[in-house]
């Protein structure tokens, strides 16, 4: 989950024009059609519809949500309470690169809180700040489900794992630079922001093939077993007792 | 002693893994044969016999939940696979879903199979784009090989399997509020009952079940009941992801039989990083109450973890050294659940944020020895009296971190400030080099 704050309260709808261009909505319709049509009800394409819009705008704008509103028809607000529940979803825009520093517990107390105070200070930018170069948004995130990898940084929420202030803050000169940058575990380069919003909108960017299928930790369980010759009860000879337990001193 | 026992992640090591391919170069897809040569009865019987609870952190037996969708409802029945991995200290199912999405895959189409469904979804956080690139994958490859879609391997089932990401809510782990999102709407839970069972998704009967719970199906299908009752407790069978995290020397994921103990695991991973000792530890998530090094013994099943005061949870072991400030570690999370409070209920949102309060400034220094009784005073209005697990599990960190470290907070109050070096407590902390830098 992101930082963003919830809007507790009446959300408002954001200002701006009511409606995209008629070429982008003719665009669009067609996506939201095929979108709509995995569902056995309609609104169940509202999650989906939304990252769609962000991934034509980079955030969920006014226009964006009537765009929603009218393909599921819908009321405004009826799109608008959903749209500020979620905290994936950008309420104003944002940068290229979302850099997520996770400072839930575990990332906080092994580097986390450092690693975002470091970010802050070298950008220049508070929680939630926008480089002005329109590079990078920053923010601190809650935990990613990547905890033997802490302290974790998400990019365009790819892990870049086992981060210090040092690693971070190259980080995010490369992503500046325009430098070639790939997560630890994740796709061969990074994608923008508005392309990762349109995979979790559903559409394939055909990169799933890429990067490494585990790392590190994910492997240090396995890898003990490898060597001590550890695994499984053998379903065909359930009474003897598993591999590697004779082995054992 | 235990070993360690790989069944889902045996096959992690193969750079393929992922694929089609390499999943069935181990044998993958083998259980669907054999289970749509079954009548599905005979799978939730199976599945029942096994002992499988819920590997979502509450440990309901998951054959029982298949057993309850009612016999006589003519709506159509929904399997949907919770994928939204969130409590802190969880990081099982991302790697699970990562390096093995087929065996997720034909979990789905089994389990369909077995409660009669036609149409499965997997609710996925969307905080995880390239996992998200795999399922897709993963089930697309598969209806492209027979094994989704219409008329299943020849057999006449049918199955439609969508990979659905949220948008950011800790919320949407709990069932019911995961369905509301899945429907379209802010993901708050729901009132219970009805139960899934009776009335799910579209107000339809539904199982909702963990995605380590669903991965472990075909493997029961192939190995049968008594393989993996072989393994774990009686009460608690079977193996599971155990979790490792924080302050030691090699976290991971370490697949073993439930009934494993912390200090086993910390054996084989060598213990604590060096120099150092354990002061704390979440056997199951931020909303497990906290262990210490009394519990390092306690078998890590769901009867022995509860009998000693906490809960198995997801195994999610998070582990703090005596570098660690209870008092900000405590804080940080309740930062988390007023962050994530859906805001249905009061007890929830407003304890909650008054909780974060009152930590605040007992880390500071600034607080009093009184704000410790209104820490528990606060959570006797959360525990039991909020809509969902949510409440009762923020309740969790700061009961049990007064009950063992009392005297921290109040050194807190004494010294007018916190008496740890955060530093301390880094990655980086006992580098030879000052640098701060890369590894």
């Amino acid at each position: 989950m992101s930082g963003h704050e919830h809007d507790h309260g009446v959300p408002t709808v954001p200002e701006g024009t009511d409606a995209f261009p008629a070429e982008v909505i003719a665009r669009l319709e067609q996506d939201a059609k095929e979108i709509i049509g995995r569902y056995p009800k309609p609104r169940s394409a509202l999650l989906p519809l939304l990252h769609l819009v962000q991934s034509e705008e980079g955030h969920v704008s006014r226009a964006g949500m009537h765009f929603c509103a009218e393909q599921l028809g819908i009321t405004l607000a009826e799109v608008n309470a959903v749209a500020t529940f979620y905290t994936m979803y950008r309420r104003r825009p944002g940068g290229d690169y979302q850099v997520g520093v996770c400072t839930n517990t575990l990332c906080a107390v092994m580097g986390g809180d450092e690693i975002f105070a470091a970010l802050k200070a070298h950008l220049g930018v508070g929680d939630n700040g926008t480089t002005e170069d329109g590079k990078v948004t920053l923010e601190h995130v809650e935990c990613n489900a990547a905890c033997d990898f802490a302290p974790v940084v998400m990019v365009n929420w790819e892990f870049f794992d086992n981060q210090t202030p040092d690693s971070a803050k190259s980080l995010v000169d490369d992503l500046r630079l325009g430098n070639d940058v790939a997560p630890t575990r994740g796709p061969a380069s990074l994608c923008t922001w508005k392309q990762a919003s349109r995979v979790l909108a559903g559409f394939d960017d055909g990169r799933a093939g890429e990067g490494v299928q585990a790392a590190g930790p994910s492997l240090a369980g396995l890898t003990i077993a490898r060597e001590r010759g550890w695994t499984a009860p053998d379903p065909a000879n359930l009474s003897r007792p598993a591999q590697g337990e004779e082995e054992t001193k | 002693m235990t070993t360690l026992t790989p069944v889902l992640s045996d096959n992690w090591d193969r750079p393929d893994s992922f694929t089609l391919e390499g999943y069935r170069a181990d044998g993958g897809y083998r259980a669907l044969s054999k289970a749509l040569a079954m009548e599905p009865e005979a799978i939730v019987d199976l599945v029942k016999q096994s002992g499988l609870r819920g590997r979502g952190g509450a440990g309901f037996p998951t054959g029982m939940k298949w057993g309850f969708l009612p016999a006589d409802n003519p709506k159509p029945r929904y399997l949907v696979v919770n994928a939204d991995e969130s409590e802190p200290g969880t990081c099982k199912d991302i790697p699970l879903m990562l390096a093995n999405p087929h065996s997720l895959v034909e979990g789905v189409a089994i389990a369909s199979y077995a409660i009669k469904s036609s149409q499965a979804f997997i609710y996925v956080r969307g905080e995880v784009v390239h996992v998200i690139r795999r399922l897709r994958k993963a089930v697309a490859d598969a209806y492209a090989a027979g094994l989704l879609g219409k008329d299943i391997l020849g057999t006449g089932f049918d199955l439609d399997v969508v990979v659905h990401a949220g948008a950011g809510a800790y919320i949407c782990g709990e069932e019911t509020a995961l369905l509301d999102s899945l429907e379209g709407y802010r993901g708050q839970p729901r009132l219970k009952p009805p139960f899934p069972a009776v009335a799910g998704l579209y107000a339809s009967p539904t199982v909702v079940n963990n995605v380590e719970s669903i991965a472990s199906v075909p493997g029961i299908i192939l190995g049968g009941a008594e393989w993996f009752t072989s393994m774990g407790t009686e009460k608690s069978a079977g193996f599971g992801f155990f979790s490792l995290s924080g302050h030691v020397t090699t976290p991971g994921q370490y697949e073993a039989p439930l009934g494993i103990t912390l200090r086993e695991i910390l054996d084989m991973a060598g213990g604590i990083r060096a120099g150092h000792r354990l002061k704390f530890w979440t056997p199951g998530g931020s909303s497990t109450p906290i262990f210490t090094e009394e519990h390092l013994d306690t078998p890590l099943d769901f009867e022995s973890v509860g009998a000693a005061g906490s809960m198995l949870g997801t195994r999610a072991l998070q582990i703090f050294d005596e570098t660690t400030c209870v008092v900000r570690a405590v804080g940080r999370w309740i930062a988390f659940y007023a962050h994530e409070s859906c805001g249905k209920c009061t007890p929830c949102r407003e304890g909650n944020f008054w909780m974060v309060q009152v930590l605040d400034r007992l880390e500071r220094g600034e607080g009093t020895e009184a704000d410790l009784d209104k820490l528990l005073d606060i959570c006797d209005n959360l525990l039991g009296r909020s809509f969902c697990a949510l409440g009762d599990g923020a309740t969790s960190p700061v009961m049990s971190s007064i009950k063992h470290f009392r005297q921290e907070y109040i050194d807190h109050v004494e010294k007018g400030g916190c008496p740890f070096d955060h530093a301390r407590s880094t990655l980086w902390a006992d580098r030879t080099t000052t640098t701060g830098g890369n590894q």
